[in-house]
């Protein structure tokens, strides 16, 4: 056991790199859609080893508190995600929208897709975690634009376009963190390591560094979906697969987090900087209220649980910005919940599209009654995300509020305000969507409805009891945050 | 090294920067790909020459691939896009070419401005060198900005990857990791822009990212 602890990082990457080039190779969805989880599968248990014993960082790869969170949490939703896309691509070929060509490609991407997250998360070097993190951009450039209409390509090219800007801006940041570091440890590749920067990170030139801290906040940023940068991730939600949506909004979005949270502790190092702290405060609560307002105008329902995205990345970075142990833990806590409940949404949100055959809110009513079960499970995961007790999210935000209020109270009014706006508009909708007349087709769905369930247990489980293990390295990863 | 050797890295610096510029008010699509090809051999020299008076010849590779990749196989390839999509007309700027190019140089003063007094305590070499690189990165952001077309906006984003290189080179001794992932990214960034240049042409006949805009009233942006 303790073996396979040691190179768990190597199965983390190598699974789902060999199930890539696997996948690439194979003809027939059925095959490769169960390939697909097996491999995802296999990741998570590999995953799950790193709650062993944890090798010793080189130069490539890390492991420690703060990215195991991460990666258990990309690998278990990336295996509930190839399961739900398993029962959804299906229903994709028989309506036509994808042919089976274009499911091969997709399943493979999926594969790198993982690949790249999982490397960007574990990476111990600042180069090849921007690199990493390219590669995830563009395979799901490649997804988000997989069904060519006309909408979908004009959705991947706008994805495109700002998140190379982004990631254009990220690189140059790196480079100036590199600049500054080799001064103080010499260069080479000991300066572009994790473990290095936050040891001398104290005797790095501040002015310097903050200007690279600029340049990554907007540019990783542009990538967690933060406000005013936020443009490509609506579109790109809505118009690629469900499947895709779900992970983008799950876990790409806290791979680019983890990066800014990196960059953050090494500035925290520094006495001389500029506090990260504030900056991060700003951009969360513009984009918290931003979106929140922009949830009442929604006409698409996968475009609304998007713009939901922007709202709890905008907590989550203000949690983050906000610091000390119990803003750290709640930040923590809500980007774990949040992950399981917005890809729990997806999941909902993909079986309704399919049956109903639009993804316009209007034509949709009544779910409960005509699919009481997907109705139910829509019900529950947006109870969960508006933040209503006894859910995970309820927990995290009102640890948020009350440290916050303890703290700053000016800066908790436009907190509490953007949560509740959001609120509003998510049972408005909510109302229409799942009571009420039955609109449109009642069709079954032959969908497996494992994944959501599991997900809403999970956050149901979280927001009743946490368990005491779990809290501990909870607070030892916030501690490690500063 | 020498005072010279800064010197003539400066002036090659300084001379992407110079056709950074140039690229900005090209109005053709075949006077723009040539340029865009320039700009990749500027920066090959800059590199080459950063490769000699650091004394590091893998950085010859990412000189190679800069003057190879971006310098030939890119415009040309661009060039067989636009011939075939029968798009040479005129560019078509959403600002006038004189406030572009105010702006631009009003960017380039940014860019010194911002770093000169920052990087004093720093490796004084890195400080132009790192400069220079803004300013690439800054006039490549604004030409994106002030073009519709899909091609020049490629353009741009090669251009910001080009001030990138520049800037990881003239960083002292910072791993070939990057450099080479950062020209192999350029390829996969190609590569998906050419699937969707493709499928683009297969669904619209045309590239003007305008008529993809579907906010926008349809018959207005097609010409």
């Amino acid at each position: 056991m303790s073996w396979f602890s040691l190179h768990a990082p190597a199965f983390i990457l190598g699974i789902p790199a060999a199930a890539a080039a696997l996948l690439a190779l194979m003809p027939g969805y059925r095959v490769t859609a169960r390939i697909n989880v097996a491999a995802s599968g296999l990741t998570l248990l590999a995953a799950l080893a790193l709650l062993g014993e944890r090798p010793a960082p080189g130069h490539f790869l890390l492991v420690d508190d703060l990215n195991v969170v991460f990666v258990l949490l990309n690998a278990f939703v990336g295996f509930t995600t190839s399961w739900f896309s398993a029962s959804y691509i299906g229903h994709e070929l028989e309506t036509g929208r994808l042919t089976p060509l274009y499911l091969r490609f997709y399943h493979a991407m999926y594969q790198v897709m993982m690949f790249g997250m999982n490397l960007a998360l574990l990476a111990n070097n600042i180069g090849l975690m921007w690199v990493a993190i390219e590669l995830a951009t563009l395979t799901t450039v490649m997804m988000v634009g997989i069904y060519r209409t006309h909408e979908a390509l004009e959705a991947a090219w706008k994805y495109f376009i700002l998140g190379s800007v982004g990631i254009a801006l990220a690189l140059f940041g790196t480079i100036i963190v590199y600049v500054v570091a080799q001064v103080a440890i010499g260069p080479g590749l000991d300066a572009m390591a994790w473990t290095n920067l936050v040891q001398y990170g104290g005797r790095f030139d501040p002015a310097l560094l903050n200007l690279a801290f600029v340049f990554l906040l907007l540019g990783y940023g542009t990538k967690v979906g933060l406000a005013p940068v936020h443009a490509w991730l609506p579109d790109a939600h809505a118009e690629g697969p469900t499947p895709i949506s779900a992970v983008l909004s799950g876990l790409l979005l806290n791979v680019a987090l983890h990066a800014v949270l990196r960059f953050k502790m090494v500035m925290s190092t520094n006495a001389g900087v500029l506090a990260p702290g504030p900056m991060m405060i700003t951009m969360g609560l513009v984009s918290l209220i931003f979106a929140a307002f922009m949830l009442y105008r929604r006409r698409d329902i996968k475009r609304m649980f998007a713009y939901s995205s922007i709202e709890h990345m905008g907590i989550i970075t203000f949690a983050f910005g906000m610091g000390g142990p119990l803003a750290n833990f709640a930040g923590l806590l809500h980007m774990t919940m949040h992950s399981l409940t917005k890809s729990a949404i997806f999941f909902a949100v993909g079986h309704v599209a399919q049956i109903k055959g639009t993804q316009r809110i209007a034509e949709i009513k009544g779910l409960t009654v005509t699919h009481p079960v997907l109705g139910w499970g829509l019900v529950l995961g947006v109870v969960a995300i508006a933040g209503l007790p006894p859910l995970g999210i309820f927990m995290s935000e009102f640890l948020l509020v009350s440290s916050t209020f303890a703290r700053d109270p000016l800066l908790a009014i436009p907190l509490v305000f953007g949560i509740l706006v959001a609120f509003g508009a998510l049972l408005l909708r909510l109302n229409s969507i799942a009571f009420g007349e039955p609109v449109g087709s009642t069709a079954r769905s032959d969908a497996s409805y494992v994944p959501m369930f599991a997900h809403l247990a999970l956050v149901l489980a979280a927001g009743l009891y946490l368990p005491a293990p779990l809290v501990e390295w909870f607070e030892n990863v916030a501690k490690v945050l500063g | 090294m020498g005072k010279i050797e800064f010197d003539i890295a400066h002036l090659v610096a300084g001379g992407l920067v110079l056709v950074s510029l140039l690229l900005l008010y090209q109005d053709r699509m075949f006077a723009l790909l040539r340029f865009f090809a320039g700009h990749a051999v500027v920066l090959s020299l800059a590199v080459a020459w950063q490769a000699l008076i650091q004394d590091k010849p893998e950085l010859y590779i990412t000189a190679a691939i800069a003057l190879a990749f971006k310098g030939v196989v890119i415009p040309l390839a661009l060039y067989r896009i636009v011939v075939r999509l029968g798009i040479h007309r005129e560019l078509e700027p959403v600002v006038g070419v004189g406030l572009t190019m105010l702006a631009g140089i009003g960017l380039i003063g940014l860019a010194l401005v911002v770093i000169l007094p920052l990087t004093s305590a720093a490796d004084p070499y890195a400080r132009e060198d790192l400069a220079f690189a803004l300013s690439v990165v800054l006039l490549g952001l604004l030409m994106m900005i002030t073009r519709r077309n899909a091609v020049s906006q490629v353009v741009g984003f090669m251009s910001i990857e080009n001030g990138l290189i520049l800037a990881a080179t003239g960083a002292k001794g910072m791993p070939l990791v990057v450099e080479i992932s950062v020209a192999f990214s350029i390829l996969i960034a190609f590569i998906v822009i050419g699937i969707f240049l493709f499928r683009i042409r297969e669904r619209f006949d045309t590239v003007d990212v305008g008529a993809l805009d579907s906010a926008r009233a349809e018959g207005e942006r097609r010409r």
